[in-house]
């Protein structure tokens, strides 16, 4: 694809990401930092569609560690921003059982 | 573009509406829940459209992902709360090093690179492999298995300046003839990767919250890096929402040190600790179980003010116990939090969570400080630097201007500390020696413990 249109793309992005993210409370910082970490595992679709069938050995076992870290990097990462955010409860809902 | 991948595309522009909503939920305590729900959905839509692409080799894929899921749901359910400032740098990493091993495969396969995807394929390698051994390093002193305090060796900065520029020129040599230089390439990974180390272990342990952001930053920005080289959308999406997330955080967290990025990074703080017997002198008032009873016994509001070393105590649980017990006396509890208390931005907040503390006590600086002469006793639990009013009030000290929970304007202060150690920035804290301040020595957790009894022996 064009570099001129996929920099157009990164450019809005990122002010998007500035809008979103200035207004995430303290409280959440950390659920969110776990959270889009999760969201940077998104490196696993391009390992995925980069182990070809007809690929050099040598590119394979690169692709397929590239997906295990991504994998886990995603996999991890949701699981472990859901267990935190899990636990926040507001008070009416019966903070403390 | 085929029909097929055509669909794949669109698929795509689905997935990146779900990590925007996704992300936006995350802003209330409210919806944050499922707001990560959804961003996983936007997650496995792609993987699942991706596998339709054609001439893929599903045994490795398969391979790659069963061992990276088990690897990374044990992970994510056997980790202590205390310790998730060292799962989320460890998770980081892994992120970084596959945006890595991508760039390197796609050049590996496809040699013949041009000018602009040969620099954005070394980028992509070199920010991975900064973000990966950077993260180890802060996975090693966050969970002390390195030293955490700052390590400066002489010539850090001169060496560190070095690798950039080599990095640089050799990314030039590189573009300009990809086909005939992988060698290059590899040089550009081996030195990203002593790079992150080099970078990160000067950094002491209580600047760790912004190096996390920033690493956090980077780790999305290298998959963005990755996606101009394979030409994909997504990745570049989603990359950047998580560089520009990174970036926030870290310079919320600076702010709330009073720091530039480039003191945090290049200073070394707190590995100059002032001669012993400096800073303020005085003399401190220890204090018994049961005269903090009787003192806690008697207010009417009363502030917990954790740190860092209520994590290393693990005394959350313990702390919610007594917040409950003093709540059944009529007294009003709240947990006043810094934005850098702890290791991570937001630590101190999932630590409390756990222990079922209702988000709603949860007070942010800001909004404590004002109120804060109407508060009857703050208890300081193992926090130090975030309290020190010589930030307020000493112009010469190393965290002047930095923005403190005021507890000493509070009509008591209790003080839970170990010893009298000074904290991280290696200064003592006037604080200890106030007037209205008594010092409650032992570990935090068995302190409490002993508070409990009283008030349960009381009844």
């Amino acid at each position: 694809m064009d570099a001129v249109f996929l920099t157009f793309v990164f450019v809005l992005t990122i002010f998007l990401g500035f809008e979103l993210i200035s207004k995430v409370p303290s409280t959440l910082h950390t659920p969110l930092m776990s959270g889009s970490n999760a969201i940077s595992g998104i490196t696993l679709i391009g390992a995925l569609a980069s182990l070809q069938t007809d690929n050099h050995f040598f590119a394979t076992v690169l692709g397929t560690l590239a997906v295990i870290f991504a994998t886990i990097n995603v996999v991890g990462g949701y699981a472990v921003t859901n267990r935190m955010l899990e636990m926040f409860k507001k008070k009416d809902d019966g903070g403390a059982k | 573009m085929s029909t097929s991948a055509l669909a794949i595309n669109f698929a795509y522009v689905i997935s990146a509406a779900l990590f925007i909503f996704g992300l936006k939920m995350l802003s209330s305590p409210a919806t944050a829940r499922r707001g990560n729900m959804v961003s996983a959905i936007g997650m496995l839509l792609a993987v699942v459209v991706t596998l339709f692409a054609q001439g893929l080799d599903y045994k490795w894929i398969l391979l790659g992902m069963v061992i990276g899921s088990a690897i990374g749901l044990v992970a994510a359910y056997k980790v202590e709360m205390t310790s998730m400032p060292e799962m989320v740098a460890l998770f980081n990493g892994f992120g970084g090093v596959s945006s890595l091993l991508l760039a390197w495969g796609e050049y590996h396969e496809n040699p013949d690179l041009s000018v602009f995807i040969a620099i954005v394929a070394s980028l992509s390698a070199f920010i991975g492999g900064i973000t990966f051994t950077g993260s180890m390093i802060a996975f090693g002193k966050l969970s002390e298995k390195i030293p955490s305090k700052a390590i400066i060796f002489s010539g850090q900065h001169i060496i560190n300046a070095a690798i950039l520029i080599s990095a640089a020129v050799c990314t030039g040599l590189f573009a300009a003839n990809p086909q005939n230089l992988y060698a290059v390439f590899v040089v550009i990974i081996l030195i990203s990767l002593v790079f992150g180390v080099t970078s990160v272990i000067p950094i002491g342990g209580a600047d760790m919250p912004v190096v996390i952001s920033l690493l956090n930053s980077y780790s999305g920005l290298a998959a963005c890096a990755a996606g101009f080289v394979i030409g994909n959308n997504i990745l570049i999406v989603a990359g950047a929402l998580v560089g520009a997330s990174g970036i926030i955080l870290t310079r919320i967290m600076c702010k709330a040190m009073n720091r530039s990025l480039s003191n945090v990074l290049f200073s070394g703080f707190g590995a100059i600790t002032q001669a012993a017997g400096d800073g303020p002198q005085g003399e401190i008032k220890p204090a018994t179980a049961e005269d903090v009873y009787y003192i806690l016994e008697a207010a009417d509001s009363v502030a917990f003010v954790p740190g860092y070393g209520l994590a290393v105590a693990q005394a959350q649980h313990v702390t919610r116990e007594l917040g409950d017990l003093l709540e059944e006396n009529g007294t009003e509890v709240m947990y006043a939090i810094h934005p850098v208390a702890g290791r991570m931005p937001g630590h101190m907040n999932v630590l409390l969570a756990e222990a079922n503390v209702p988000y709603d006590q949860l007070v942010e600086m800001d909004d404590i400080n004002p109120r804060m002469d109407s508060v009857d006793v703050c208890v300081v639990i193992g926090a130090n630097d975030v309290v020190n009013p010589a930030a307020l009030e000493d112009e010469s000290s190393s965290i002047y201007g930095m923005p403190i929970i005021e507890t000493h304007r509070a009509k008591t202060v209790i003080v839970l500390k170990r010893s009298m150690n000074p904290g991280f920035a290696g200064i003592q804290n006037a604080l200890f020696f106030a007037e209205n301040a008594r010092m409650y020595f032992g570990d935090a957790k068995a302190s409490i413990q002993a508070l409990i009894a009283e008030f349960k022996g009381s009844d």
